[in-house]
């Protein structure tokens, strides 16, 4: 089971984070939200529609109109460049002439500081490049909401602060609704108006960043202090160190 | 250690069955896919110049090779019985009715199933196929779709192609090594390969195991584990899943074909 009894909010225009650590299923969250996987129990709506109730077509519609997201490898197709991933949900979703697509491409590009690297094939880019493209590529439909997966990882500081700020932009200019799966806890909450903290299949604990900063939960203490000692378990779940160090040595013996 | 045998035989005959429910399945969701081809011819055509035309060089080498051997074996036959006026009669009726199809088959399996397989599992194990729905473009019209009617459409070309090239190829071991009459070589032929009996048949089969070829190369692909070792299996699954079932139904349509 990855998920126990679950319940989210995300509110519409808002920037929401969702942090915990590694492999507690967040990229699984926004997935389901997405449509790509079914829940054994549970509903989740996205703009008013149960996700997993719909049929294909009224899937792909709802896709089409309300959600961007942006894979944590980038996703973007191999066989084309950069300016044709852009363009891509671009020419499948519109009729816009060519000369439009061009102007669109170029400017979400340069949002993501990728204009210069229009020509480039995706094997060319470093992982950082790719997902500032795939980035672009998520917005190029200007969506309703926009999930990112681990956006910031890979990037060098600077671009760290671009994409902060362009997440940040997004939602203050144009009211679109960011759902951030990071580990990157000041960057995040820097940006975001509430955070949901999972593991284990639960929220730990939900609220503003600042509510969460002075929080007085131990576990909440120490994964947004990044403290190696606290409740939070950093060793995968197994048996003692001194258990499993015998065992080997029970196993050399003549 | 009896009853883990068994449990091992009974989920390994459920995966298997699985397998098949999920192969129909997705058969399905192509078909009703592919009315959107008439919306963007562009994406089969570019489909048929990776499937077909650049699988046409090895099909034009084995054709010619195996007319030419088919001519040769059938010389040192047909000479003992004076027969050999006969030769164009031999080659052409199996290359028409049995090496054309199944030849083009087991070349394509290993030479564009194999490709197709490996290419939808990469896309598969690098989330493009994710990416792709997430953008609500949905994988089988873009990706899926065009690869498998490109394959359905071109292994009865390839297989004309074969045949044509076979018999020339024959036709020259026959006539310019063996000493048969150019004239005596064609109107054997002309006499005795009944249109409908003979090629039409044997462009059935090629139509048959195109779909098939096919279509165990894109699912496999989409239904790979996405990491290198799944999808190393998974491509050679195309290859001896593909190669068997042409085999196996070649003996199926020929008993069905022929009457025998």
């Amino acid at each position: 089971m990855i998920f126990d009894n679950i319940d989210m909010d995300i509110e519409r225009g808002k920037v929401t984070a969702i942090m915990g650590p590694s492999g507690t299923g967040k990229t699984t969250l926004l997935k389901l939200i997405g449509g790509q996987i079914k829940p054994d129990k549970g509903s989740i709506f996205v703009d008013g529609e149960n996700v997993h109730k719909l049929s294909q077509f009224a899937l792909y519609d709802l896709r089409r109109r309300t959600m961007g997201m942006l894979f944590q490898s980038g996703a973007l197709l191999t066989d084309l460049s950069v300016y044709d991933n852009v363009a891509f949900p671009l020419r499948e979703h519109t009729s816009l002439p060519e000369q439009a697509i061009h102007h669109l491409v170029l400017l979400k590009l340069e949002a993501v500081g990728l204009r210069g690297a229009r020509y480039l094939m995706p094997a060319e880019l470093s992982g950082g490049m790719a997902r500032r493209v795939a980035l672009a590529r998520a917005i190029a439909l200007d969506p309703e909401m926009i999930m990112y997966d681990e956006p910031f990882t890979g990037q060098d500081p600077i671009s760290m602060g671009v994409l902060v700020k362009l997440i940040h932009d997004m939602n203050h200019a144009l009211g679109m609704t960011s759902v951030v799966v990071s580990h990157d806890v000041n960057e995040t909450a820097s940006i975001s108006d509430y955070i949901y903290v999972i593991s284990n299949g639960r929220v730990v604990q939900s609220g503003a960043p600042d509510e969460l900063k002075h929080s007085d939960s131990a576990w909440v203490k120490q994964f947004l202090g990044g403290l190696a000692d606290g409740p939070v378990p950093f060793h995968y779940a197994t048996n003692s160190l001194m258990d499993d160090l015998m065992e080997g040595f029970k196993r050399t013996k003549p | 250690m009896i009853v883990d045998r068994l449990q091992q035989i009974g989920s390994r005959t459920l995966n298997r069955f699985n397998r098949v429910g999920r192969g129909s399945l997705f058969l399905w969701q192509i078909i009703i896919c592919l009315p959107y081809m008439i919306q963007r011819p562009r994406l089969l055509v570019r489909q048929l110049y990776y499937v077909g035309v650049q699988t046409l060089l090895i099909i034009l080498v084995a054709g010619l090779f195996v007319g030419m051997v088919l001519a040769l074996q059938a010389y040192i036959v047909l000479v003992d019985f004076g027969a050999e006026d006969s030769i164009s009669l031999m080659v052409s009726l199996s290359i028409l009715r049995e090496l054309g199809p199944v030849f083009t088959g087991l070349l394509f399996a290993g030479r564009a199933g194999s490709a197709l397989t490996a290419e939808i599992g990469l896309m598969k194990s690098t989330e493009q196929l994710s990416g792709m729905e997430m953008m609500a473009v949905n994988p089988m019209k873009y990706i899926i779709g065009p690869r498998f009617l490109a394959g359905v459409i071109a292994v009865p070309l390839l297989t004309s192609i074969f045949m044509a090239i076979a018999i020339l190829g024959g036709f020259f071991v026959a006539t310019e090594m063996l000493g048969i009459y150019e004239g005596v070589f064609w109107s054997q032929m002309q006499n005795n390969v009944d249109f409908y009996e003979d090629l039409i048949n044997g462009m059935i089969k090629s139509l048959v195991f195109g779909f098939v070829v096919v279509w165990i190369a894109v699912f496999e692909g989409y239904d790979c584990i996405p990491t290198s070792e799944g999808l190393g299996q998974a491509t050679t699954r195309t290859v001896v899943h593909g190669s068997l079932a042409v085999l196996g139904l070649d003996f199926i349509l020929t008993a069905l074909m022929f009457n025998v």
